[in-house]
């Protein structure tokens, strides 16, 4: 029960590109396509799971004052397991993501949830909480690339739902980022305060 | 002339920010005033030219030669984190007037996405060194630039009547999008 709600509270209540707006830029920078930020989204999952596991579990033996680096040194192992487990089985995703899957290292949800979350609590509270945030960030990544496919090419997860000719392509490229994404936000400011 | 298309890529035509989506967090975080946006700007030229040569020199002596290219993420990002910490320290014995206005920027700077992603970049472009600073000084500009406008923009927008569900980031978030629709109008001329 208290799982399901660290769950939620992830989901929802702290969602992580709605509400907190953190990791903006893979949020930005790779939802081209709905599948696509899916894909980022499980990858940024898996590395939270991972490191908040490993980060709760370790967290009496790292001195306090190294604290920062160590934990960057935890998140950048599994970052590099991810990167060659795509690189190795899905080489066509791997190549549409490119550099953003490297740079889940630097992406201030993970960081922030080991500083926030995995270093104060035991280990199974920790697991959940990488896995709520991380299905927030991933709903989030799915929601906003599924929008800009639908409005840029017509299409949704590569099945065509409109005719291509009325999409605009302005939604795949750069500015469509950011537009979506600011009237999303938007959207969920009003919807919260009802 | 091939550091020079370098150059106006890097700035205008792929913009980090606008373009490529790197540094997202201070692009939104610090751009409520001009001044704080130049002083960011500032200190990421400082750090990203100096760490775009560390790595760069790391790479290709020590992980190319013993094989070691799987280690580069790890590597890189604690050499950044250690190189930010050193400039600060640095800084704050030869010019406390320069740490002074760059300060408070510099810890940032360790989370900033294009610090790392330059770094990587440049290597997967297979850059010799002079063009790898020529493009991260390229870059750090790019990112001045469109930190320094958005921030402009940000100080009008401020005084602006604004529909309530629309304050804050998603006014900043739409505008960055226009923005980004001005500097698509660069495409091409490289």
């Amino acid at each position: 029960m208290n799982n399901l709600k660290v769950i939620l509270n992830g989901l929802i209540k702290e969602n992580p590109t709605f509400v907190l707006l953190l990791g903006m830029c893979p949020t930005l920078g790779t939802t081209s396509s709905a599948l696509n930020g899916m894909s980022m989204g499980l990858a940024t999952t898996f590395v939270l799971i991972c490191s908040n596991v490993a980060i709760s579990s370790l967290k009496n033996i790292i001195p306090d004052m190294v604290r920062i680096p160590a934990y960057i040194v935890v998140i950048a192992t599994f970052v590099t397991v991810v990167q060659m487990c795509m690189e190795a089985y899905v080489p066509a995703l791997y190549a549409s993501l490119g550099l953003f899957i490297p740079l889940i290292v630097v992406n201030c949800i993970v960081l922030g949830r080991a500083e926030a979350f995995a270093a104060k609590n035991k280990i199974i509270p920790s697991l959940f909480d990488g896995l709520g945030i991380g299905l927030g960030f991933t709903v989030a990544l799915t929601l906003l690339g599924a929008v800009r496919e639908l409005l840029g090419t017509g299409k949704l997860f590569s099945i065509g739902l409109i005719p291509e000719e009325y999409g605009s392509l302005i939604f795949v490229l750069a500015p469509g980022a950011f537009i979506v994404l600011g009237y999303l936000i938007a959207i969920v400011n009003k919807i919260r305060k009802v | 002339m091939e550091y020079i298309l370098i150059f106006i890529a890097a700035v205008f035509v792929n913009n980090v920010v606008l373009a490529q989506f790197l540094g997202i967090c201070p692009f939104l975080g610090v751009s409520k005033k001009v001044e704080t946006a130049a002083g960011m700007g500032a200190a990421v030229t400082f750090v990203l030219t100096i760490s775009t040569i560390v790595t760069y020199l790391v790479q290709k002596f020590i992980l190319d030669p013993f094989g070691l290219g799987f280690m580069q993420t790890i590597c890189f990002i604690l050499i950044i984190a250690a190189l930010v910490q050193m400039v600060e320290i640095i800084l704050k014995k030869i010019s406390p007037s320069l740490y002074q206005a760059l300060g408070v920027f510099l810890p940032l700077i360790t989370t900033n996405c294009c610090i790392l992603g330059v770094a990587i970049l440049v290597i997967q472009k297979n850059y010799n060194l002079l063009e790898s600073v020529v493009y991260a000084i390229s870059t750090a500009i790019g990112f001045a630039l469109a930190l320094i406008i958005f921030a402009g923009i940000r100080e009008q927008i401020a005084m602006t009547n604004i529909p309530k569900g629309m304050q804050g980031t998603p006014i900043a978030l739409i505008t960055a999008g226009l923005l980004a629709m001005a500097f698509m109008g660069f495409s091409g001329i490289v």
